[in-house]
């Protein structure tokens, strides 16, 4: 993989000729008491000082809501107009975290399962990430457990570890990356070779995520062990809603008169009522039945129907729980019970 | 063994209980919800200072509800939370053991809903410092400022219903933002939809809201929604001399009618 | 209209409505834009998002059959904030329509074999699609039974179309009603359709049983069924759980690792006994 290095001169200077450009740029900033991914005008709004973001970065491609269309009726007529692909900005997301970058894998092997989604692809297509190896970690991360490491660059265009000195080493994943660097190669120059892993975050691999993927489908049937599990769970959205992998949505349509539009909106299977019928049966009663949705849909049903694991260990959803539903510690007990 | 871990040994060995939800060590030194069904878990169980989140939520969960043998480790938010649930028929008396804390750090039995409200009489009713705070901090805000200082904070609302499935208070089995016939809140979490979402439930909350804060502690966004409930608290006392968690006969501000009750908010 | 947008429905107008049963319409759907017509196809056993404009979309089977051209016809009952919302309109209003999404039945494999049709209540209509479907093949089959139940004779939906089937030398047709849900003049069955079903005793000998109904009739006909030698390969069914997308993506019905929107909804009795109880 090319390696080049880029001062943090360099990189105020790379910001700022990119929001110059007019690219949307999107990066951690400071808001309020969090910690969150945000559309900068100033490469000064950026902050490092961040184990990771409160929400994800798959907002990017897949925000909370997105229109899908918009409409209008007249008397018994009704038009509509198509989404505007043209209106997805060029985006470039920096600081993402090396579990969050992976995390894209996992989302879009669900959005072009088959049929495409074109909303989501296009927005991904469009957006260039610049990933940023962890110096630090915290007691939530386990991405060393789930197939990832603090200076993975799965996921990345680009990724930039920052070196002792304020300066960063830049490796060039993907040929989206590559073209970036050339479009301002002035600003980046020559590896100095330094140690990248010197430099990264410590996460102990306290489990193996194919321990889980190899013991969970023999649990399915155990009721006791999942509403054990469940317990302490309110049953919020919280979890999936911070999660880079999730994504389950709502469709609701908006209107205002004779003038609306369809949205596409985040979901969780935490929720009661997501699966009720109208009927009144709910295929998932209670919240252990739930819970083990969650956790059969990341670590067996997407193995086996898309390949991918839909947890990249980034502990977001134990951060965000209200109740410490530590998913570390749940996939441990898989393991072990 | 502390006194509790002793206590909850006691009761579990006994047979006259078989369940005891409290707190236990999580992640990062955080305190978290436990169930405890065995004598030898019992040594899992802490209480500190750390352990302020309100746990009332979980006496009337599907799994553990008509369980009777069952004993609950209650904060002084819990207790509150208790009292307010009984007295809105959705705990009843005699259906599980409280073990509260003296300020001496004695633990004490509390067996029946006079017992729990007897002794949260002599619990302190309000709000903390920083919070009476932070609440003065908005109410001497203009109304332009005040507007701004909502629309950021709705902005940045993902609506987990967090706030929601944390709140002892938040029992419906249905809420309002699940009817859509008609759709009275919006499901997506635009500025708009999530300000309705909050005011509503505010408003629901209007003589209920014990003051424990849980709403906002649950937000993963670390929105100050607790205040829009700490307001209409502090309102159902101003004008109704209500204070939600401390009677077990319901007489809450929005639920009674009283010929004498201040009408000079119809305007 | 060009577009590759997953969720952008076809527009579809209103041609004909009609009320089958209480709180049931039916209606008659054509294209708008030619183009789309004939673009679009679907077979058997497929279902599709309605959508009322600022409403919002509901999910049922296309209720018509494949060979008739032209247009589509879905039935569904007034239930939820969308099925409500249809059942305002009327002829000349606009729907949206997506679809056909999901499996179908595999009737070129039932060629040379009996057919038997078991529905209950508001479930014949995703059975009408595959009935008509084969009566318009009428001669890739041999004997073709219909038993159909509902609470009251008021809940018969396609009354007009039973009494064609009853009509035709060539089918079979028992019609059956709840105890209590009959009128004075009911000449059908009365009884639960697992009660009839067990007492017409059909032969499982090269036939295929199709079933759809409401839970609880599934779960007492598939041992009806059983007891009169029918292998579980040679039952059929369709589920329903709930969706949003209808293409695998929302993440609400799938049933273990089974995307019902995806690898059904048509199922056999056999891959039904392989999947978890969470449907």
């Amino acid at each position: 993989m090319e390696r080049k290095l880029l001062t943090k001169d360099s990189y105020r200077s790379l910001i700022t000729k990119l929001i110059g450009q007019n690219y949307q740029v999107v990066a951690p900033v400071k808001k309020d008491t969090m910690i969150d991914f945000l559309k900068i005008s100033s490469f000064d709004e950026i902050t490092e000082d961040y184990i990771v973001t409160v929400s994800s970065a798959k907002t990017v491609a897949f925000p909370r809501n997105e229109k899908l269309f918009d409409y209008e009726k007249q008397n018994k007529k009704l038009t509509q107009q198509d989404y505007d692909f043209d209106s997805i900005p060029q985006s470039v997301l920096i600081g993402v975290r090396p579990c969050d970058a992976f995390g894209f894998h996992s989302l879009s092997s669900i959005f072009c399962w088959d049929s495409i989604d074109k909303i989501y692809t296009t927005r991904l297509e469009r957006t260039t990430i610049i990933g940023l190896s962890c110096n630090k970690a915290d007691d939530y991360c386990f991405c060393t457990s789930a197939k990832g490491s603090p200076g993975s660059t799965a996921g990345s265009d680009i990724l930039l570890t920052k070196m002792t000195d304020g300066n960063y080493i830049v490796e060039i994943v993907t040929e989206k990356g590559a073209k970036l660097v050339a479009d301002f190669s002035d600003l980046f120059t020559a590896d100095g070779g330094a140690d990248k892993e010197s430099l990264l975050a410590k996460v102990a691999a306290n489990f193996s995520v194919d321990d889980v993927l190899a013991k969970i489908n023999s649990k399915f049937e155990d009721e006791a062990f999942w509403t054990e599990q469940a317990m302490r769970c309110i049953g919020c959205g919280a979890c999936a809603y911070v999660c880079p992998t999730c994504a389950c949505f709502d469709i609701q349509d908006e209107s205002h008169g004779g003038k609306g539009h369809r949205v596409r909106c985040w979901d969780s299977c935490g929720l009661s009522l997501f699966t009720l019928h109208t009927s009144g049966h709910n295929p998932r009663e209670n919240q252990g039945q739930r819970w083990r949705q969650r956790l059969m849909h990341k670590f067996s049903y997407m193995p086996d129907r898309l390949n991918t694991i839909g947890c990249v260990g980034c502990g977001r959803c134990s951060r965000a729980c209200p109740v410490d539903m530590n998913i570390a510690e749940h996939c441990m007990s898989i393991i072990e019970n | 063994m502390n006194n509790l871990q002793q206590k909850a040994q006691q009761l579990l060995e006994s047979g006259n209980y078989g369940l005891i939800v409290g707190y236990e060590k999580g992640t990062s030194g955080k305190a978290r919800p436990v169930f405890i069904r065995k004598a030898e878990h019992a040594s899992k169980l802490i209480f500190d200072e750390s352990c302020d989140q309100n746990i009332a939520v979980y006496l009337y969960r599907q799994e553990i509800k008509h369980d009777k043998k069952k004993v609950i480790v209650a904060n002084h938010h819990t207790l509150k939370s208790i009292v307010e649930l009984a007295a809105e028929n959705q705990v009843f008396d005699g259906d599980f053991m409280v073990l509260a804390f003296a300020e001496n750090g004695d633990i004490i039995e509390l067996n029946t809903f006079k017992e729990i409200e007897k002794h949260v009489a002599t619990l302190y009713h309000g709000l903390t410092e920083a919070e009476a705070a932070m609440m003065k901090k908005i109410e001497d805000m203009s109304l332009e400022d005040r507007w701004a200082f909502w629309e950021n904070e709705f902005s940045k609302c993902i609506k987990c219903y967090a706030c929601r499935a944390s709140c002892p208070m938040c029992y419906c089995p249905t809420c309002t933002v699940e009817i859509n016939q008609p759709q009275w809140i919006s499901v997506p979490s635009h500025t708009l939809g999530n300000l309705e979402w909050h005011v509503m439930r505010a408003m629901h909350l209007a003589g209920r809201c014990v003051t424990c804060g849980q709403c906002g502690k649950a937000c993963p966004l670390e929105l100050p929604i607790q205040l829009l409930t700490y307001k209409v608290a502090l309102d159902s006392k101003q004008f109704f001399d209500s204070v939600a968690g401390t009677s077990i006969c319901a007489d809450n501000a929005l639920a009674i009618y009283k010929p004498e009750d201040h009408e000079n908010f119809i305007r | 209209m060009e577009t590759q947008n997953i969720y952008l429905p076809y527009l579809m107008q209103i041609d004909k409505v009609s009320e089958d049963a209480p709180f049931v319409k039916t209606f008659r759907l054509k294209f708008i834009n030619p183009e789309d017509e004939a673009n679009f196809s679907f077979q058997t056993g497929q279902f599709g998002e309605y959508s009322v404009a600022g409403v919002g979309e509901s999910t049922f089977c296309i209720a018509s059959s494949p060979t008739r051209k032209g247009y589509i016809e879905c039935t569904f009952r007034k239930a939820g904030r969308v099925t409500t919302a249809l059942s305002d309109l009327e002829e000349g209003n606009t729907i949206g329509f997506r679809g056909p999404y999901g499996n179908v039945f595999p009737i070129d494999e039932w060629k040379g074999k009996n057919l038997l049709f078991i529905a209950g209540g508001i479930a014949l209509p995703p059975m009408r699609s595959v009935i008509w479907n084969c009566l318009d093949l009428r001669e890739n089959f041999k004997d073709i039974t219909i038993l159909y139940g509902a609470k009251s004779v008021a809940d018969l939906v396609y009354k007009h179309e039973l009494r064609e089937w009853d009509e035709r030398p060539d089918v079979k047709l028992v019609t059956t009603v709840d105890p209590g849900g009959e009128t004075h003049d009911w000449t059908g069955e009365v009884g639960f359709v697992p009660t009839i079903l067990d007492k017409m005793a059909p032969k499982a000998e090269n036939t295929i049983a199709i079933v759809c109904g409401p839970p609880i009739m599934i779960k007492y006909t598939f041992p009806i069924l059983e007891k009169c030698g029918f292998a579980d390969e040679m039952v059929y069914t369709t589920l329903e759980n709930r969706m949003k997308c209808g293409f695998g993506k929302c993440g609400r019905c799938n049933v273990g690792k089974t995307y019902v929107c995806k690898d059904g909804p048509v199922f056999s009795l056999k891959q039904l006994k392989q999947m978890p109880d969470e449907y």
